[in-house]
């Protein structure tokens, strides 16, 4: 039985991955248990400067899924450098990806080429799509020509892979990901969060301070399976897809869609052991669904 | 931090909205009073944090109000029923800097973590008081039990019981030199112009995980960002940015 996969030529000892902005800095859950039979995690949300993010409340809660607006809370990358990845050396031992965010091309070079530097580092993964911050990535995603353009500038600073996280709050989200393919991504990640709104009844006033936030969570993966598999027919390069998955069934369905990796969130935050519990579940899964090595099974949705 | 099951022993009502839970389970995570626990409600996607009241090495006390669909859940649980809690979470009261007439000050809901704090003191051999704040006397609840402990001052904002007012009407006793306190926040922002001394206060905000990874509760302190779940909830008032 084999549960390792390649994602861009590195080696993952099974596809499941925390997912950033569920999973800190690793620091949270190797308190929990060993974060090193994880495929891997993709960390915090990282920008060139410091941000403390929006107001609270940053989380509202609807059926099945999770509202956030916490708003690229991170403390810049070179804190993360200088103190993040040491402390994360001293407990997680694979190639981490590093998530990038930025609010001009400038900022997202900058960011990437410091990370890339990083020899803890394994991919760079880059939101283009982060729906939370006025005036943020959301531009960079919503136009193929702008996805492409942060794709270039980005891959020619960069000497490890760079995959190129995808919002799917766009009418064409496979000619986004061809956008970003033919600029040269080695891969093509999503998706992020949905664009929501609650509204508290009593003072009709929305929930969330920042009024709008992204839902994750159950609710958002039948969406998810649909969009991966969209971009699974329109791009040649692997695909990580992520959206709502909280159960190893979720993860399988998440590789017949066509995704190499799947990467966890929300559902790390109400049941902190899901990484793990997922992992220990693998083999058990596959041979239940007849499945020898799970790279026979990306891609492989029967119509 | 501790996942478990915990078997439901009890749950009543015990004021207008208000609902004790004691709970039997693995409370070797709690360490201080103003811990909370992350109460899974079954049919919710995200846990509730509620305070505890009490523990002793088996079973914990909650104390929570109805203001939602999961709260209200909560009340339909029975006894023999299991709830999945993340118990142990958040740095609680620090009893320490405390002097020997410490200065209680609990509005609504925010009493529970006061409770377990009061008898914790009182074994310090610290003499404590309590001033405890409600919307109205329906709202009154563990007066007693405090009581039994401590010595009491009530409010209510409508002067149904006690002294009508908000908790900044009463009177600290002569002598008092700390203060814990665990309420509404504006309640909270009144006592740190209220009181001269130094103390120590218990946030509440909105809360994805209750374990500090999702960045969902995060507040400007002097000491920068910190995590209401996971540096707090409990503030000493110095850091506090109103």
């Amino acid at each position: 039985m084999n549960t390792a996969v390649t994602l861009c030529g590195i080696r993952m000892d099974n596809p499941v991955m925390g997912a950033s902005g569920c999973f800190g800095y690793g620091v949270e859950f190797a308190e929990l248990y060993d974060i090193n039979l994880l495929g891997s995690f993709s960390f915090k949300g990282t920008t060139l400067h410091p941000r403390f993010g929006n107001p609270c409340p940053r989380i509202a809660e609807s059926n099945s899924g999770m509202l956030n607006a916490v708003g690229l809370q991170n403390p810049g990358v070179r804190q993360v450098i200088a103190v993040e990845l040491p402390r994360m050396k001293q407990f997680f031992h694979k190639p981490v990806m590093a998530n990038v965010s930025g609010f001009s091309l400038d900022e997202y070079v900058q960011t990437c080429a410091l990370l890339d530097a990083e020899e803890q580092v394994g991919w760079l993964e880059v939101n283009i799509s982060c729906p939370n911050v006025h005036l943020g990535g959301m531009s960079f995603g919503t136009e193929p020509a702008a996805a492409a353009e942060i794709t270039r500038a980005v891959k020619a600073v960069c000497k490890k892979p760079v995959i190129i996280k995808l919002t799917p709050n766009v009418s064409d989200i496979a000619a986004i990901a061809s956008a970003c393919e033919q600029a040269g991504a080695d891969g093509i990640s999503l998706i992020n969060t949905l664009v929501a709104l609650r509204i508290d009844i009593k003072t009709r006033r929305p929930v969330l301070a920042n009024r709008t936030g992204g839902l994750s969570g159950p609710a958002i993966l039948p969406v998810a399976l649909a969009m991966v598999r969209k971009v699974y027919e329109a791009v040649s390069v692997p695909i990580v897809g992520m959206g709502g998955v909280s159960c190893v069934e979720d993860v399988l369905e998440m590789m017949l869609a066509g995704a190499t990796a799947v990467q966890v969130g929300a559902a790390n935050l109400v049941e902190p052991y899901i990484c793990r519990d997922i992992v220990e579940d693998l083999p058990r899964a596959m041979a239940r669904h007849g499945i020898e090595d799970l790279n026979d099974i990306i891609g492989g949705i029967q119509y | 931090m501790k996942q478990g099951n915990y078997r439901v022993l009890s749950n009543r009502l015990i004021a207008h909205a208000t609902w004790e839970m004691v709970l039997e389970g693995d409370t070797g995570s709690l360490k201080r009073p103003g811990q909370f626990v992350n109460v899974q409600v079954p049919g919710k996607f995200l846990r509730r944090p509620l305070s505890v009241a009490a523990w002793d090495n088996a079973t914990l006390t909650l104390i929570y109000k109805v203001v939602g669909q999961g709260t209200d859940l909560l009340t339909r649980c029975r006894p023999a029923d299991s709830l999945n809690l993340l118990c142990g979470l958040g740095n609680g009261f620090d009893l320490s800097p405390s002097g020997q007439h410490p200065l209680l000050v609990g509005g609504g809901v925010g009493l529970p973590p006061l409770y377990q704090l009061a008898m914790d003191l009182v074994k310090a051999g610290k003499q404590p008081h309590l001033i405890m704040g409600f919307g109205s006397s329906d709202e009154i609840f563990y007066e007693d039990l405090f009581r039994r402990l401590i010595s009491v001052t009530v409010c209510t904002v409508d002067g149904s019981a006690g002294i009508k007012g908000f908790v900044t009407q009463a009177v600290p006793p002569k002598g008092s030199d700390y203060f814990f306190a665990c309420g509404p926040s504006p309640m909270l922002q009144a006592l740190c112009s209220w009181l001269p001394f130094s103390g120590q206060l218990s946030l509440e905000e909105r809360m994805g995980c209750g374990f500090g990874a999702c960045m969902g509760c995060s507040i400007q302190t002097t000491l920068g960002s910190q995590r209401v779940c996971k540096e707090g909830p409990v503030f000493a008032k110095e850091v506090l940015i109103w």
